[in-house]
């Protein structure tokens, strides 16, 4: 026990502190920003086991924040990869890697087998999924989301306290709020907000302190300002996600990231026919692809605009780095609209091919 | 009565501005809301809870704080 000794010094913690972290089992949805300091601290601690599930790869751009990666793991499944970095952090404990999406097929089971469950994941639909599993299985949640340089934090489902629904009863519509892939984040903002996760895991597995439960904790890294706002409990959303708890497995994910295959290069099109370029970006999103034909529909006010769209053209839609034109696919697909491709690159690289076309041209 | 308004995540780049002050005279936060959807038409189309006295309060709620805050949900992880 000399790995855990800080810890068991502690009056706080001692050996039953110790003996009941190695006896927890926390599962962390998602090793991304949040993800990754949370697993850290858990398996240092000594939490005895821990679950990941996250379906995604390590990417270059993934590494500014999420420091349990290396250039190593570039382009192995998180999961797995985080598994083993904790593995080499702490032999001791046991680690399952569940490289694959949560679905509301797959949560209720996989929950049960924990006790605390942890958000980590960067969209709404996955946390109202989260939230809506804990309440039936009846599994406290520790919440943690962020935005460019600010941050927050709650328990919620602890001890008959409020849920995530209860804060935010309202799911946000598709594309409504961006992800950190899409405006950006500090690097260290998840690294703050993640390790207050992990504090919130560790108090309620040791039962010390005060859990942030009926609060929501809201932080903001420029400032270094926080403040907790009260949030009560709602029975009517809560009873409502209890009454349907039969139906919960028949739900389907409309999320973008079914549309996985929908990743296609703007080469394949550059050089065909019949095809209509759309720029799924705000208008004052820069730079612009010039050279070719581009009709601009933002993202924002998407739905409002589907008659710009030429139902006997193929649609190569594309954006800043591939995730809104993977949301405006799955709107189009919703409204029976289909051909629809969404373009892997961002403006920058597509101008470099229609340049490089354009040359390709003049020499003939 | 002059109230100051706190904007929060993305509201920020609606309003530009983490926070001002409007000048207020009616009694719950709905009409208080009504008076920020004139000035930032694109606010109606946000998610976003409204907190005063440091607690989620609802449209029906009379405004009894002269600080209200405007908390949208973050996705981001």
């Amino acid at each position: 026990m000399d790995r855990y000794n800080r810890h068991i010094i502690l009056s706080e913690i001692g050996e039953t502190g110790q003996n009941k972290l190695s006896k927890a089992k926390v599962l962390v949805v998602g090793a991304g920003g949040l993800g990754c300091p949370v697993l850290q601290y858990l398996a240092a601690a000594g939490v005895g086991t821990i679950g990941i599930i996250d379906f995604d790869v390590v990417e270059t751009s993934n590494l500014q924040r999420q420091v349990l990666f290396g250039s190593s793991s570039l382009g192995q499944n998180k999961a797995d990869a985080a598994k083993n970095r904790l593995l080499d952090l702490n032999e001791s404990i046991t680690v399952n890697s569940y490289p694959e999406k949560l679905t509301f097929q797959n949560a209720i089971e996989l929950f049960n087998q924990y006790d605390i469950i942890v958000d980590g994941t960067d969209n709404f639909e996955t946390r109202y999924l989260i939230n809506d599993a804990c309440i039936i299985t009846n599994k406290p949640l520790v919440f943690g989301a962020i935005f460019k340089f600010q941050g927050q934090v709650a328990v919620f489902n602890y001890n008959n306290g409020p849920t995530y629904r209860c804060a935010f009863p309202n799911m946000p519509k598709q594309g409504e709020v961006p992800n950190c892939s899409e405006v950006g984040v500090l690097g260290v903002l998840p690294g703050i907000i993640g390790t207050m996760q992990a504090n919130e895991v560790l108090k309620i597995i040791l039962g010390i302190g005060e859990v942030l439960s009926g609060e929501l904790l809201c932080y903001d890294a420029l400032t270094n300002k926080s403040f907790t706002i009260k949030v009560n409990r709602l029975d009517k959303e809560i009873k409502s996600i209890l009454k349907n708890r039969n139906d919960f497995n028949k739900q389907n994910m409309d999320s973008v990231c079914e549309f996985e295959n929908f990743a296609n290069s703007i080469k394949e099109f550059l050089n065909q026919e019949n095809v209509q370029f759309i720029d799924v970006r705000e208008v004052h999103e820069q730079p612009k692809v010039e050279g070719i034909p581009v009709t601009s529909i933002p993202l924002s006010s998407f739905l409002e605009h589907l008659d710009l769209i030429d139902s006997d053209k193929k649609k190569a839609i594309f954006c800043q780095s591939g995730i809104r034109s993977k949301m405006a696919v799955f709107i189009l697909n919703k409204h029976n609209i289909h051909n629809c491709y969404s373009i892997n690159e961002g403006p920058n690289e597509i101008n470099g091919y229609i340049k490089e076309l354009q040359k390709q041209e003049s020499n003939e | 009565m002059q109230i100051k308004i706190k904007y929060f995540g993305m509201l920020t780049e609606i309003t530009n501005c983490q926070e001002g002050t409007i000048d207020f005279s009616g009694i719950y936060i709905s009409e208080l809301l009504e008076i920020l959807y004139v000035k930032y038409p694109s606010l109606k189309n946000k998610e976003f809870q409204v907190a005063q006295n440091q607690q989620l309060v609802s449209g029906k709620t009379k405004l009894n704080s002269n600080e209200i805050v405007l908390l949208p949900p973050f996705s981001g992880g």
